[in-house]
């Protein structure tokens, strides 16, 4: 009965917008720094370009359950979701998210080559179109250690030469990765040791070192203040809020590339639109994710491009005019050493581990 | 005399029984009522008892597994899971045939989203086999099992029969069971590994937090209601303007300052290395642990109890204090026998109010509670929002709320919910 009335409402609520609905579409994001740098790259130049006004919702946080919980009523809202590679495989996997073919959908590379080649083994799945890459890595404060700055991932698991607090994301993904590198697992053994019962008390007790000296976060923002006000030494979080940290409001802080952990960010179409709503939508991903508007979006926000092309195409920050090239985390001299954010392992995982850690955290 | 001699019921003035004409008017009062609260009434059937009562049902209902795979579950009664061997090629025939309808309908990766949370894994086989078992034809390609256990070498384990066995139920206590850290296995309930074992503990927390808080927010809005029901009204007024300021301004904003005053490099901190009362390099760490969560939450919930206290307060006559004491008692005398029992219901009902918020209360302890602080409201969001389990979130939401009526009803037994006032 629930759906019922609410698809009721909803179409009456259609028929009433009517006219005006066709010309509006809503855009779902993570809002702040970042949906301000996809309005300039994407939603200006496209709403010129065909006078269509987008609305932007800053709702990508929840978008997996706010998709289901649309999908249940029978009335889904949202036009485009702006959401991250884990988001997107269980959106495709629930059946939430629309199949993409992306040679046919999506604009080839200015050189011709199809779009499936020029993103890559980043299109992670079948209902994804990648933008942007992005990674989670260590910013330390310059003035807090001393002549010796830390070059690598285990100086955060190093308490004598690096004393302090350390920021880390209260969830298992990456902190038990590092834990294990920094435990002595090679790097291609991670994820096989981590599948282990024993591998995850493994990389609880190395995390365990350095229990005391954690402040754990939960949201992206918390890092840059603990980091900008001194509580900690050194902290992870995406590499674009160190970014702002250290270009913009000019705070002692460095980034340790060392061990980031590359995901990727990009959009979905939801499941169950009707067709006018879905062209529109392909419409406006064919715009937004061509080679030039994805380097484009690099001029406001230091994350890399998702298509190889667009990689030469990256200018100047449009603010501070500054190279942002050396800033992308996909810079070689950044990239040196590196994870690919495993999603197959952390799909499964997910909620095992979680479980563990949350229990360890309780302790 | 004609009214001596009858002596049936008494008429009204049109003739009809006096009692039924009163019925008839009182009905239609209450009509006329139940019309006037009808638009409320409805309103809070459509957007809250319905939807609760919908979230509440979650943590039972688990049809996914016998939707997306009927033959199979009708398969599995025959299936001996305690004897250790691999079920039949018939099983893994009506296996195919449900599998071959959910990759066509996409309900396969849902199924193995549902099962994951019972055993890591299932959600990459379900999402990997289906791609390979769309190929194949439920008649031309039998027998199946040899090909099945090549696309994934988890469907020659028993143990992923046993799993789809135990969760093929319509309605299930698994996620009940979950949310108390025990686990639906095949030999019945059994406890969670001790690794895994937090929701109890949570919830322990969260009731005992709870009651400390509201304990400081007695404490400290007892001496406050008193000032602004005696002051007179014009610096009473002053001082409502202070403790209703804080009310209206946006809880992220004020749970984040406090973050500002209570970090090690923040404004307490600071002020007590200047005074020298804490040496530089032994700050106090009163942030990110319980005390962040108590002192944060206190401050929040203080208007919650103060101005129900208030309320109470501003109706006690001074004359029965002024009456007590010139009849000899001594000041705490007068207080503790005059004034206090009167101002009891007031306690009741800021204590009630505040102890429920209190109890439902995660974005506070989010921010300022490092990992000893979070309340099971957090893992309650975390499942909604992040895991999607969706059923153990409900299971959870609905224990705390059994925990609340029943402590509501230990309330109402111990000190009477008509001594309960709001003013």
């Amino acid at each position: 009965m629930k759906v019922t009335i609410t698809t009721l409402m909803a179409s009456a609520l259609a028929a009433v917008a009517g006219g005006a609905m066709a010309q509006e579409m809503t855009i779902v994001s993570w809002g702040g720094a970042y949906s301000k740098s996809q309005l300039k790259a994407y939603h200006e130049p496209y709403s010129e370009k065909t006078g269509i006004t987008i609305l932007n919702d800053d709702s990508s946080n929840e978008a997996v359950a706010k998709l289901r919980a649309m999908n249940e009523a029978g009335n889904i809202t949202w036009d485009v979701v702006d959401v991250v590679a884990s988001d997107a495989i269980r959106l495709c996997d629930e059946g939430l998210a629309m199949e993409i073919d992306h040679d046919t959908m999506l604009e080839p590379a200015p050189d011709g080559s199809p779009a499936s080649e020029d993103f890559g083994e980043l299109i992670v799945s079948d209902c994804y179109i990648p933008s942007i890459v992005y990674s989670t890595t260590f910013g330390y404060r310059t003035d807090l250690v001393g002549d010796n700055p830390p070059t690598e991932i285990c100086a955060v698991f190093d308490l004598e030469t690096y004393p302090g607090k350390r920021s880390l994301e209260k969830r298992p993904i990456n902190n038990m990765e590092w834990a294990l590198l920094c435990d002595g697992v090679a790097k291609d053994d991670v994820y096989d040791v981590l599948a282990t019962p024993e591998g995850q008390d493994q990389a609880l007790a190395k995390l365990d070192t350095i229990k005391d000296s954690v402040v754990w976060w939960s949201a992206g923002a918390d890092t840059p203040q603990l980091l900008a006000d001194g509580e900690v030494v050194m902290g992870s979080t995406y590499n674009g809020r160190l970014f702002s940290v250290i270009e913009e409001q000019n705070q002692p802080v460095a980034m340790l590339w060392d061990a980031q952990v590359f995901d990727i960010d990009g959009w979905i179409i939801p499941a169950g639109l009707d067709e006018e709503r879905k062209q529109r939508a392909l419409d406006y991903l064919r715009f937004a994710t061509d080679t030039q508007r994805l380097a484009d979006q690099a001029k406001y926000i230091s994350y890399g491009p998702a298509r190889a092309s667009s990689a030469p195409l990256v200018g100047q920050h449009a603010e501070l005019g500054i190279d942002m090239a050396p800033h992308m985390p996909t810079d070689p001299e950044n990239a040196k050493n590196t994870f690919l954010y495993n999603y197959e392992f952390w799909a499964d995982y997910r909620d095992d581990i979680d479980a563990k850690f949350q229990a360890w955290l309780a302790q | 005399m004609t009214d001596a001699t009858q002596s049936g019921p008494m008429l009204a003035a049109d003739g009809t029984p006096l009692k039924k004409s009163l019925a008839r008017s009182l009905r239609r009062r209450k009509l006329r009522a139940l019309a006037l609260i009808a638009p409320l009434l409805l309103f809070v059937m459509l957007s809250f008892v319905i939807p609760i009562v919908s979230m509440l049902m979650r943590s039972v209902e688990n049809g996914i597994v016998a939707e997306t795979l009927p033959l199979t579950v009708v398969e599995l009664q025959n299936w001996d899971a305690e004897g250790g061997e691999l079920p039949d090629e018939a099983l893994y025939a009506a296996f195919i045939k449900d599998m071959i309808v959910a990759v066509e309908a996409k309900t396969h990766t849902r199924l193995g989203t549902r099962l994951n949370y019972e055993q890591t894994g299932m959600s990459s086989m379900f999402r990997k086999s289906g791609r390979n078992i769309k190929r194949l034809d439920p008649e031309a390609d039998a027998p199946f099992k040899e090909k099945l256990i090549e696309i994934h070498d988890g469907w020659g384990d028993v143990e992923t029969w046993r799993t789809i066995k135990t969760h093929a139920v319509p309605i299930t206590n698994g996620y009940f069971l979950n949310a108390v850290d025990m686990r639906r296995t095949p030999e019945g309930a059994q406890a969670q590994p001790e690794d895994k074992q937090i929701l109890i503990k949570l919830f322990g927390r969260t009731l005992m937090m709870s009651l400390i808080i509201t304990g400081a927010c007695i404490l400290l809005a007892y001496p406050v209601s008193y000032l602004l029901a005696t002051l007179p009204m014009r610096v009473s007024n002053l001082l409502m303007i202070l403790v209703l300021l804080p009310f209206w301004t946006s809880l992220l904003v004020r749970t984040s300052a406090w973050k500002v005053m209570l970090q090690q490099q923040g404004v307490i901190n600071e002020t007590l290395v200047w005074l020298g009362l804490v040496a530089d390099d032994a700050r106090l760490v009163i942030i990110n642990n319980q005390f962040g969560t108590i002192i944060a939450m206190t401050h929040i919930l203080l208007p919650f109890m103060i101005l129900p206290m208030y309320s109470v307060m501003q109706t006690i006559p001074p004359s029965y204090t002024r009456a007590a004491k010139s009849m000899g008692a001594t000041n705490w005398t007068t207080f503790w026998r005059i004034y206090f029992p009167q101002s009891i219901p007031g306690i009741g009902a800021g204590s009630i109010l505040v102890f429920i918020l209190a109890i439902g209360y995660y974005i506070t302890p989010e921010i300022v509670g490092g990992t000893k602080g979070v309340f099971i409201s957090n893992r309650i969001a975390y499942h909604i929002s992040s895991s999607l389990n969706w059923g153990l979130a409900a299971a959870l939401g609905t224990i705390l709320l059994a925990v609340v009526l029943l402590l509501y009803w230990c309330y109402d037994k111990i000190v009477g919910i008509d001594n309960v006032k709001l003013g």
